[in-house]
Parts: structure tokens; C-alpha cells; sequence
């Protein structure tokens, strides 16, 4: 790891200014994921500013939404009685990422922010065009099991790694920011870019732009929403394909539905076609089958991960029977 | 046999590190940009295992490093220094970490426990004494780290099973597989604890 400053300032304002009057600033919170990638020269600071004297932690309901300060750990937002009646998807989300050090450690804010684990991207020797703009991606006719078949370009097939943005996607979340230039609020699915040209662009914040919340809206639907993780083994790893759910039936049929996925794409996934197969219809295998179709029409397959089409559609019928009890 | 306590493995490899570090920093004799960087030290109070130390740590080291190689305490191992083995669990504020993600600087004014801290006196907690009965280690490698993340679990309430306890240890492995053992230990120890 290279050397850097160290600041801990305690008001927001300072905390925008130190890292936006530095190029190579940046902030660090739980830092799970920040230091691995500065150890492995994946990158570099020459400062480094601690937020985590900020009054940002607080998780707290109002006016129809749940505040999450950028600062509540994982473990924290996950336990939360408020966060586990209204937002189950969210809570369950976050008790299947990583382990329970890393939710006592990890920061939601930060878990936004985290970067793929394409394991090109995080070995330093290897090409990457999202760590080395136009060095190439050796993942595209490579070791490719793990990477995305939705969303991708020629450029870069990495999978966006974080479950609870794919569960807040679910819920028409909005990202709180203040940053150099003033506060701004993102609706999450405006807030993770596709790599396109320019992979090593993951999101819409600028530099010394700092996420200070997120924001829920507490509605019926996501009262009645869930989170399917499957992984590689039982626990502690990552997605190979994941579904965040909310729904509204009324009898049988589906008044409304929110259906986004991990582990297959460049970004937190939202499918509005396949919410389009269901909405108006009873949970049938007919219908289940055209949703799938749906999501993946415009998937594309490397060699190794061609699996991961299959699996998604199935993955998403199973849960939308157990979320809306149809057996 | 006795064994000169002069000898011991880590002094041996101690002596060994140093040597290294020399001859690298004779051969590097042109200054390189990471070296030009602003390398200047602050001054922090880590307070560990009910004790205040004073040091000066470059802000680049991470907590793990800073028990270790500063403040000796060596019961908290460096595994993969990635926060995937759990071996350098330790506990903040009584609750479980990874040492290794985490930099000195940013633990200052924390109540730190490691596994040197865990015993009362001579008393060994009894989870310590827990992994001793059931055998619940081979090489010892990862037993700190398990038994510092296996008193949180503990703590937590998250000891109603053997499926909840194997959840909730996923966060350190054991490259000897003691994973039975250590469940049962936990078990053990949890309804010891009363929980």
C-alpha cells in the first residue's frame, strides 16, 4: 500500500473539501473494501480522509421513507426493526453479503460504492481497461464464469458485486449526496453507469462528491418483497444470480411487481420487460416462462458463463412462487 | 529439552526480516516516486485489552499490523490480510472485526480486545477452555481468530443451532477443518455462557 495523508475532519462540509480540493484524495469508511484494493495496487490515494466522525449513522423513519445514514453498517441496517418490517428485502440482502465482521464493518454508502471482484480488475499485472483505460479486458475470452451476460460492451463484462443495491433498485431507492458543487438526490437506478467505453466510470458521482444517505420509500410492495441469493457455496461469497422481488397481487393477479438482479450484470439489473410479463396476470408457468424470456433477451454469453441465462430465468420463477405463495 | 526463550521462532524470524528490509533499501538507492510520497508518522493511543499504548505508525497501517509488529501482541494472526480468513479477528467496542481491514489511526479511542485480553487472569474464558475439551483445533493457525468471532457470536445470540452457529462463524475458515468441533465448542460454551 502506498503512503497518504490521513484526515478525520468532523463536519461534511470539510470532510467535500479535503478530498475535493486533491485529485488523488479519497474518502474511506468501513474501508472492507477501499484497503484491499490499495494493498493489491488496484489504487492509490495520497490522502486518505476518515468520515466516520460524521453524524451520518442514523437509520430513521419519516414522512414515508427510511432514512439510512451513509455511515449505518451493514450489520446495523440489517437488524433494524424498521428496515426488517418495511424493507425485508433489504435486510435480507445484506445478512447474505459478506461475513459478520465485514456488517460490522462496512458502511451502506460504501457498499454502493465497492468494486467488481473481476479477478482481472483486482490483480494489478493483469490488463483491465476499468482499472487501466484501453489496456483491454482479458475477461471477454478469458475466465469468464463469473462475469455478466446483461449489460456488457467490448470492453468490459464485470459484474457489479453489490446485493444491496440490487435490493434497493427493488424499491425506487434515492442516493443522498453532497459534494463540492451542493446536495443533489439520484435515484438509484440513475446511479451506476454501464461500462460502455468508459468501464472504469462505475457511477454518476463526482470527485469529493460524498454519499450521505439513502433514502426508501415505505410502500406495501416493499412490505411484501424478498431477496434469492445463490452462490458457489452456502455463505460468505458473492452472487453467481440473485433476484430482489416486490409485489402487489390482488387474488391472483399481479397489480404490480419490481424484479432486479445480481451476479449477471454490469450494474444493479432492473428488468421492466419482465415486470411487463406479469403485470395484469396471474403467476402461472406460462407467465413465469415469458418474464424469463423477457429478462434475458438481450443476454449475451461468453464461454463460461452461458449457464447463468438459464439459471436466472429459473431462479426468478422459483421466487415469485414463494413470494406470491404459488406452489 | 529446554528451549532458549533467546531463540524463540519469531525472534529468529524477526532477525531474519530485518536483514531483508536492509538490503533492499541499499539496493534501492534512487529515490522512486512511492518513496518521495509523504511518508510522516502520527502519533496515536490505541487502547487494547484495558491498556493505553502510545505509538507512531505511518496512517497506511492497518490495525492488524500495528498489534503485531508494534505493540507485540502476536495472538491476532495475519492469515490472507484480504478479510476473507478471519484470523485476525478482533473485537471493537465488543464487537467482532477484521483487524486487517481496518487502519490503526482510524481505531483510536475504541475499546480493542484481542485473544491476550480474553482470559481473566489465570481463568481462561470459557470458550478458550470450550476448544481445549472438544479438540477444536489442529494447527492453531485460525484459533484466535475463531475464538474472538465465536465469544461475539455468542454475545449475539446467534448460537440457537448448529446450522446458526456454522452461519454466523462463515466469516473465519479453517484450512485443517475443524468446523465440527469448533460448532461444538461454540454450542458448548454458549450454553456455559447461559445462552
Amino acid at each position: 500500500m502506498k503512503a497518504f495523508d490521513y484526515a478525520s475532519p468532523g463536519t461534511v462540509a470539510e470532510a467535500v473539501r479535503l478530498v475535493g480540493e486533491r485529485p488523488g484524495a479519497g474518502f474511506i469508511a468501513g474501508g472492507t473494501d477501499l484497503l484491499n484494493l490499495m494493498k493489491d495496487g488496484a489504487r492509490a490515494h495520497d490522502r486518505i480522509v476518515d468520515i466516520n466522525a460524521l453524524p451520518l449513522a442514523d437509520v430513521v423513519q419519516a414522512n414515508g421513507v427510511i432514512r439510512i445514514g451513509a455511515l449505518a453498517r451493514m450489520a446495523d441496517v440489517a437488524t433494524h426493526p424498521a428496515v426488517r418490517r418495511a424493507l425485508p428485502v433489504v435486510s435480507q440482502a445484506l445478512l447474505a453479503s459478506a461475513s459478520p465482521q465485514v456488517r460490522n464493518m462496512a458502511a451502506i454508502g460504501g457498499n454502493l460504492l465497492q468494486r467488481t471482484r473481476c479477478g482481472y480488475f483486482r490483480d494489478a499485472g493483469s490488463p483491465c481497461n476499468k482499472r487501466v483505460p484501453g489496456s483491454g479486458c482479458p475477461a471477454i475470452d478469458g475466465q469468464n464464469r463469473g462475469h455478466a451476460v446483461l449489460g456488457g460492451s467490448d470492453d468490459c463484462i464485470a459484474v457489479h458485486p453489490s446485493d444491496f443495491a440490487v435490493a434497493l433498485l427493488a424499491l425506487d431507492a434515492v442516493v443522498v449526496t453532497r459534494g463540492p458543487s451542493g446536495s443533489r438526490r439520484i435515484p438509484i437506478g440513475d446511479f451506476h453507469l454501464l461500462p460502455g467505453t468508459t468501464p472504469d466510470r462505475e457511477n454518476v458521482l463526482a470527485h469529493g462528491e460524498l454519499i450521505v444517505a439513502v433514502e426508501v420509500p415505505v410502500t406495501p410492495m416493499a412490505a411484501k418483497s424478498a431477496y434469492l441469493k445463490l452462490r458457489d457455496r452456502t455463505t460468505f461469497e458473492f452472487a453467481v444470480v440473485a433476484v430482489a422481488a416486490a409485489l402487489d397481487l390482488r387474488g391472483p393477479v399481479v397489480r404490480d411487481v419490481r424484479l432486479t438482479f445480481g451476479g449477471i450484470a454490469t450494474k444493479p439489473w432492473r428488468s421492466p420487460e419482465a415486470e411487463a410479463a406479469l403485470r395484469g396476470k396471474a403467476i402461472t408457468d406460462a407467465t413465469l416462462a415469458a418474464a424469463g424470456r423477457a429478462l434475458v433477451s438481450g443476454a449475451v454469453a461468453r464461454q463460461q458463463n452461458a449457464f447463468k441465462v438459464d439459471l436466472v430465468q429459473r431462479a426468478l420463477a422459483g421466487h415469485l412462487r414463494e413470494l406470491g405463495g404459488v406452489r | 529439552m529446554t528451549v532458549d526463550a533467546e531463540y524463540k521462532r519469531r525472534t529468529v524470524l524477526k532477525a531474519g526480516g530485518a536483514a531483508a528490509v536492509t538490503a533492499a533499501l541499499t539496493a534501492a538507492s534512487t529515490p522512486t516516486a512511492e518513496a518521495a510520497a509523504d511518508t510522516s508518522t502520527v502519533d496515536i493511543t490505541l487502547k487494547v485489552n484495558g491498556q493505553e499504548h502510545r505509538l507512531s505508525v505511518e496512517p497506511r497501517v492497518t490495525l492488524l499490523d500495528a498489534l503485531r509488529e508494534r505493540l507485540d501482541l502476536t495472538g491476532t494472526k495475519k492469515g490472507c490480510d484480504r478479510g476473507e480468513c478471519g484470523a485476525c479477528t478482533v473485537l471493537v467496542d465488543n464487537r467482532r472485526i477484521k483487524s486487517c481491514l481496518t487502519l490503526a489511526v482510524m481505531r483510536q479511542n475504541h475499546a480493542i480486545t484481542t485473544i491476550e485480553g480474553l482470559a481473566a487472569g489465570d481463568k481462561m474464558h470459557p470458550l478458550q477452555s470450550a476448544f481445549i475439551r472438544h479438540d477444536a483445533f489442529q494447527c492453531g493457525g485460525c484459533t484466535p481468530g475463531q475464538i474472538m468471532s465465536g465469544v461475539a457470536c455468542i454475545e449475539e445470540g446467534h448460537t440457537g443451532s448448529a446450522d446458526e452457529i456454522r452461519e454466523w462463524m462463515s466469516g473465519n475458515l479453517c484450512r485443517c477443518a475443524c468446523y465440527a468441533n469448533i460448532v461444538t465448542a461454540v454450542q458448548d460454551a454458549a450454553k456455559e455462557l447461559g445462552r
